[in-house]
């Protein structure tokens, strides 16, 4: 018995990790080729390694390619965004987890209804508000357009977590003289670390990646462009540096993988949630 | 002082207490309470009033059209294209995705195998690469002769002139939907993961006492109990299938001439596009009928889900709708 599974088990491997590497092939493809030169791009069909690394090309493409900035940008608004978006939910989490004040239900009902409104349907109307806010190619009419939505399952992860603490927590953090917001600040607040790295790590993902709204942002203002909107800009404009476009392409997808194997477990968590509620 | 013997004596005090309370918590809803009116529930009125006229958004909304919108958009071949296109997409990958990624789920979900984080990390990676680089990325894996996927044809003796993946109408959309599932597959596998490991562990116990064997198990307990999860990630699927746009633009940008337009990007093009005028009104009805489309088909997968689960279960199912 114990022989059948080990055979069985060990040819599953032997196809899991062909498929894994078929699967993540097309990572490792960026990475040597942003190493090749742009001739060896197109010759060397896929011999992977190159003659000698061309670290020039990550050079070229950080200050011809302007990737600094984009790099820059797009640090600044993950985390703005993340910030923001954290500690709203945060605060609403609470109230609706510990208090059941009038209006609390129809609350719930109204953020959960409008859960499945994708994005890009409604973006025509938020570009207007942006823009009679007078927050139109700036980088915080970016940060507000990436930090709206709902968050529902931000604010359900909170909610969840907070109503789950013990009742006597909240009074005897009364009995010593906080009020609400001490209360909040000081003993609630950091026991939810755990969900603050679940939400603080898939909202860095998401905004990260997020293309159509810094697209549409940046239209008239290249200067705000983040790595995703600026990779597409620079594969229109350097049409014929295919190292340096993997070179590109490397800056702006290894630290999001970085983040996201070193704090995996938090972004899983919080993925499972929102089929487990 | 315990919870349950508070504080009956002086009911003026606890109603303070409970006055304060509801200030602070409208207080700490109330950035989230402005977000959602302006950014969610203002914009989705408003793209019904756009819809209404003729508009470049530039200056007032004064041109009022009815439903001339609509009617040019139901005439519009181009639209319908993109509309058949989205469901296309949809439809495919959900059919690719659906059962590949459950047997994913339940062999690395096996008690005796090990390696499971290394593979659900491995197969997970596409999905926290950003979208519009993996576009670019696989515009020049398939793109032109030399390509990497026409070279390692080749190579395996399965081809002898290389294919223009994206230059012909029906491989580029195949593309499109094999790239787009590859990157949507390690959610879906952390989605039935989740749902597995939900299962109540007493159910295992009876049917290993009943002497049943694993696919028998399977067969007759885990699938069963695994509907109403299954018609959660049926709906999850479906909502992220329509935001195609990252992966379009990026990859074929709507052509070989519209072979793989989808609706997002029909919009985009008439709402920002730099070439041309903007045609805001026009934009927001196809944003309209597309939304309610899926709207519409939402409700008939959550209604099914429903229909389909039995008490305990879809007690499940609704714990994990609201817990999205």
């Amino acid at each position: 018995m114990a022989a059948r599974f080990s055979v069985r088990s060990a040819a599953l491997h032997l196809v899991l990790i062909v498929l894994g590497i078929v699967w993540i092939y097309p990572f490792v493809w960026m990475i040597f080729s942003s190493l090749k030169t742009n001739t060896e791009f197109i010759v060397s069909g896929f011999k992977l390694l190159p003659e000698h690394a061309q670290w020039d090309n990550y050079a070229r493409a950080w200050k011809t390619g302007n990737f600094s900035a984009y790099f820059s940008n797009s640090v600044i608004i993950t985390c703005t965004t993340v910030a923001i978006v954290v500690i709203m939910c945060a605060l609403t989490g609470y109230a609706l987890g510990r208090v059941k004040f009038p209006g609390y239900k129809l609350f719930v009902l109204a953020i959960t209804a409008t859960m499945f409104i994708p994005k890009g349907y409604t973006i025509i109307p938020i570009y207007q508000i942006i823009k009679h806010l007078g927050l139109l190619n700036t980088m915080a009419g970016i940060i507000v357009a990436e930090s709206s939505g709902a968050h529902v399952l931000f604010i359900l992860l909170y909610m969840t977590y907070f109503q789950n603490l013990p009742k006597e927590l909240e009074e005897a953090s009364e009995m010593d003289g906080c009020g609400f917001l001490r209360t909040f600040f000081r003993i609630m607040l950091p026991l939810a670390k755990p969900i603050i790295a679940t939400t603080a790590i898939m909202q860095f993902i998401w905004t990260w990646n997020s293309f159509f709204v810094p697209l549409i942002f940046s239209l008239n203002k290249p200067e705000l462009r983040t790595l995703a909107v600026g990779m597409y800009a620079f594969v229109g404009e350097h049409t014929v540096d295919w190292s340096g476009m993997a070179a590109g392409a490397s800056i702006a997808v290894v630290p999001v993988v970085l983040v996201f194997i070193v704090f995996q477990r938090f972004f899983i968590e919080g993925i499972s949630g929102s089929v487990k509620g | 002082m315990t919870t349950p013997t508070r504080a009956p004596a002086e009911p003026s005090a606890r109603l303070k207490r409970e006055t304060v309370r509801y200030m602070w918590a409208y207080l700490f809803i109330l950035p989230q309470l402005v977000f959602f009116i302006v950014f969610t529930i203002y914009p989705i009125i408003m793209s019904y009033v756009y819809s209404f006229f003729e508009w470049s958004g530039f200056g007032p909304l004064s041109d009022f059209v009815r439903f001339d919108n609509f009617v040019r958009l139901v005439k519009d071949d181009k639209f319908w294209n993109a509309f058949g296109n989205s469901l296309v997409f949809m439809a495919v990958k959900i059919v690719i995705l659906m059962p590949t990624t459950l047997l994913m789920a339940l062999v690395l979900n096996h008690a005796f195998f090990k390696g499971k984080v290394f593979y659900r990390t491995v197969f997970f990676l596409p999905v926290v690469a950003t979208t519009s680089i993996v576009g670019i990325i696989m515009k020049f894996i398939f793109g032109n002769d030399q390509a990497l996927v026409n070279e390692v044809l080749k190579a395996l003796g399965l081809i002898s002139d290389p294919i223009p993946w994206l230059g012909q109408s029906g491989t580029a959309m195949g593309v499109l939907i094999v790239v787009g599932s590859w990157k949507f597959f390690g959610m879906m596998m952390v989605y039935w993961l989740a749902g597995l490991q939900s299962l109540p562990g007493d159910v295992y116990e009876a049917a290993k006492v009943d002497g049943a064997g694993y696919w028998q198990t399977l067969r007759s307990v885990t699938l069963p109990l695994l509907v109403p999860v299954g018609s959660v990630i049926l709906l999850l699927t479906v909502v992220n299938s329509m935001n195609v746009f990252d992966l379009v633009k990026t990859l074929t940008d709507g052509g070989p001439f519209f072979a793989t337009e989808t609706v997002d990007l029909y919009i985009y093009n008439y709402a920002f596009s730099t070439s041309g005028f903007p045609q805001i009104g026009y934009a927001s009805a196809a944003g309209i009928v597309f939304g309610l489309t899926i709207f519409v088909i939402t409700l008939l997968l959550g209604w099914l889900g429903r229909r389909t689960g039995n008490s305990r279960q879809s007690r499940t199912a609704k714990q994990a709708m609201g817990g999205m």
